[in-house]
């Protein structure tokens, strides 16, 4: 019995490095802030920079684009979020990772005259879904808004992510 | 010498050479026993040419694989140009690369062969169920082999099917997105991923050849299978394996290869996708991404749950429709690992079970019809039928629908329901009865 108990220990702590070498080693960690200025980035108009090798969406919304986000009747989303909680202290600033909570994508909407989808936010190309102008999600198979990084002002127009 | 216990089932060769040997490691005496006078079906038709075949392509596999490794090199910032550079400076490179790009190809139309075979004639039924469910864990194990392979060019449908492939994961509750992290070696598809992939690319073809040794061990404890699905019972129902089968085998694999030649030099690039010519590129999905042909009923499959499984009109979700289409996908290929205890009937071959043949059939039409829609994009419009508009995802609805149907509701009911056509005594009468019914047909047109 306690032969055997202290014989799962031994295997389990030799198989263990075994495993865990192919999680994210440390330097892949560190690369982790970005700082972006977006004082060029006028109204209606977005970014695309690129944290941890993903995509990061920048979008500098209209009043009218904060406005619809507020109007939304929450209990009627599948992922839960009022505009509030999509943006930290300027609401004209929305920044979102680039990636579809389904399958991985990158969405279109962020250069313009591409597809934004039937919320005017984002869509998908890959499996059709949507994203609004808060980053929620919409239509279509996604489980979840698009994610919102850490992210904070370092100036009134230098962002820093991670 | 002649003391060991192997030693008085042994023949003695005329070849000294061979006979010295033998007597040491009793190797020819096995490849006779195993290839050379196995006695087998004299039934066999065409489709018990798709095993040698499949090994064959394994090889090529194995071969062309380690000589493209001598050149190819698995860095992000490399692989693509180290590709090019095969194609169009490495000696020969490029038909090298070719015969690996298109044996991946082949080698499925031969399993897919392979598999369709054993279900017709009902290879998987007692006593060869170890024997399936090894062919089963083969193909995993070739998905598995392909999907990183088609990795490792990094082109832009390596990155993004892999990004879409490994977020698979990432559906599992609470720690998915521990495990595609795992998976990655970072937060994204990256060059921890492109390494890793190329190591276990190079690692799991040998572990097939392991598996593949299994399961001819098991298919010569059991025998093989044959059309009429009875057990050869006197010897007038066998053949010894060579030369009938090595040739008849060897003339399978000249029409086989004549054909994948055909691709290999004149249209190497019609099974693949053009984007996959492009170099990866993280920042932008190409506009609709495909997997390889062979893997398209199966993404069809995991994009046919589009919707949260739960009861309805209420927030309550047991399965989210990511979770779902995963689920799904995976059990598809469960379903023909659990086939041998879904149908229970007593008779093999579908030649005498007339229901289960044509359900067999149809089965295999849904599942060349979810290949085409799984090519095509999600919800594109068909057709409007008066309000309703027809799309690609409702079709794949309804034939996920039939492929489940098939197995857990057509098998067993099957099994207890159909009455089988009367069947020949045995593999020689079936055989004999075969030509009679030829002559008849032949009296009836002449006359
Ligand atoms: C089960 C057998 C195998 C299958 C199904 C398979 C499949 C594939 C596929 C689909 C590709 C992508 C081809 C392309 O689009 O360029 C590929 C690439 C590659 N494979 Fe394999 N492979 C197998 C065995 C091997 C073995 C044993 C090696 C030995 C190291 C190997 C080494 C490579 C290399 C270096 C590449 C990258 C070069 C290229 O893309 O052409 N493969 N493989
Ligand atoms: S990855 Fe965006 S909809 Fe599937």
């Amino acid at each position: 019995m306690t032969a055997g108990a202290m014989g799962a220990v031994a295997a389990g702590s030799v198989v263990w490095p075994f495993i865990n070498q192919m999680n994210p080693a440390a330097d892949t960690k560190a690369l982790s802030t970005t700082e972006v200025d977006v004082a060029s980035v006028a109204e209606g108009q977005a970014i695309t920079v690129m944290w941890r090798g993903k995509p990061v969406f920048i979008r500098h919304r209209t009043p009218k684009e904060i406005a619809e986000s507020k109007e939304v009747d929450v209990s009627l989303l599948r992922d839960k979020q009022t505009d509030e909680q999509r943006f930290k202290t300027k609401p004209e600033w929305l920044v979102v990772i680039g990636v579809c909570t389904h399958l991985g994508c990158v969405p279109l909407g962020q250069k313009t005259g591409e597809m934004r989808g039937d919320y005017n936010g984002w869509f998908c190309p890959c499996h059709g879904s949507a994203y609004d102008t808060s980053g929620r999600i919409r239509k279509g198979p996604a489980p979840k808004n698009l994610e919102v990084p850490m992210y904070s002002f370092i100036s009134d127009t230098v962002i820093r992510i991670g | 010498m002649s003391a060991g216990p192997h030693a008085s089932q042994r023949t003695p060769f005329q070849n000294p050479v061979i006979e010295w040997v033998d007597q040491r490691l009793p190797i020819f005496t096995m490849v006779n026993k195993e290839y050379g006078v196995f006695p087998t079906p004299k039934n066999f038709n065409y489709f018990w040419n798709f095993g040698a075949i499949a090994m064959f392509m394994l090889v090529t596999m194995i071969v062309t694989g380690i000589t493209l490794a001598m050149h190819y090199a698995a860095n992000t910032g490399i692989a693509f140009d180290s590709v090019e550079r095969i194609m169009r400076d490495v000696n020969y490179g490029w038909l090298i690369r070719y015969i690996h790009m298109n044996g991946a190809s082949f080698f499925f139309i031969a399993v897919y062969i392979h598999i369709f075979r054993g279900m017709y004639y009902g290879s998987y039924k007692a006593p060869r169920e170890l024997l399936w469910i090894f062919g089963v864990v083969i193909f995993l194990l070739m998905m598995a082999t392909a999907f990183m392979g088609y990795v490792l060019p990094w082109g832009q449908m390596s990155f993004w099917g892999a990004t879409v492939i490994t977020n698979l994961f990432s559906a599992i509750p609470v720690v998915g997105t521990s495990i595609v992290e795992w998976l990655w070696g970072g937060f994204s598809v990256d060059n921890p991923t492109l390494n890793r992939f190329f190591a276990l690319h190079y690692l799991l073809p040998f572990v097939i050849v392991g598996v593949v040794f299994l399961h001819i061990w098991a298919l010569h404890v059991t025998g093989s299978n044959n059309p009429s699905g009875i057990e050869p019972k006197t010897e007038k129902d066998t053949l010894p394996f060579h030369p009938y089968y090595t040739m008849k085998d060897s003339f399978g694999l000249v029409v086989f290869v004549a054909i994948y030649a055909a691709f290999v030099f004149f249209m190497p690039n019609a099974l693949g996708h053009p984007d996959n010519y492009t170099p990866a590129n993280p920042m932008v999905t190409p506009a609709h991404i495909v997997p390889e042909w062979y893997f398209l009923p199966f993404y069809a499959i995991l994009r046919a749950i589009n919707f949260d499984i739960g009861i309805p009109f209420t927030d309550i979700v047991f399965f989210e429709a990511k979770l779902g289409g995963v689920l799904a996908m995976f059990g598809s290929i469960a379903m023909v690992l659990i086939m041998p205890w879904l149908d229970k009937h007593p008779v093999r071959s579908a030649r005498y079970r007339p229901k289960f043949r044509v359900a067999l059939l149809v089965f295999v039409v849904s599942v060349l019809a979810l290949g085409k829609i799984g090519g095509m994009p999600a919800d594109a419009p068909l057709a409007h039928i008066g309000s309703f508009l027809l799309t690609t995802t409702h079709i794949a609805q309804i034939l996920t629908l039939y492929y489940f149907a098939f197995f857990l509701v057509i098998l067993p009911y099957l099994s207890k329901r159909e009455r089988p056509l009367p069947m020949p005594e045995s593999i020689n009468d079936a055989v004999l009865q075969g030509q009679k019914s030829d002559q008849k047909s032949e009296k009836c047109c002449e006359a």
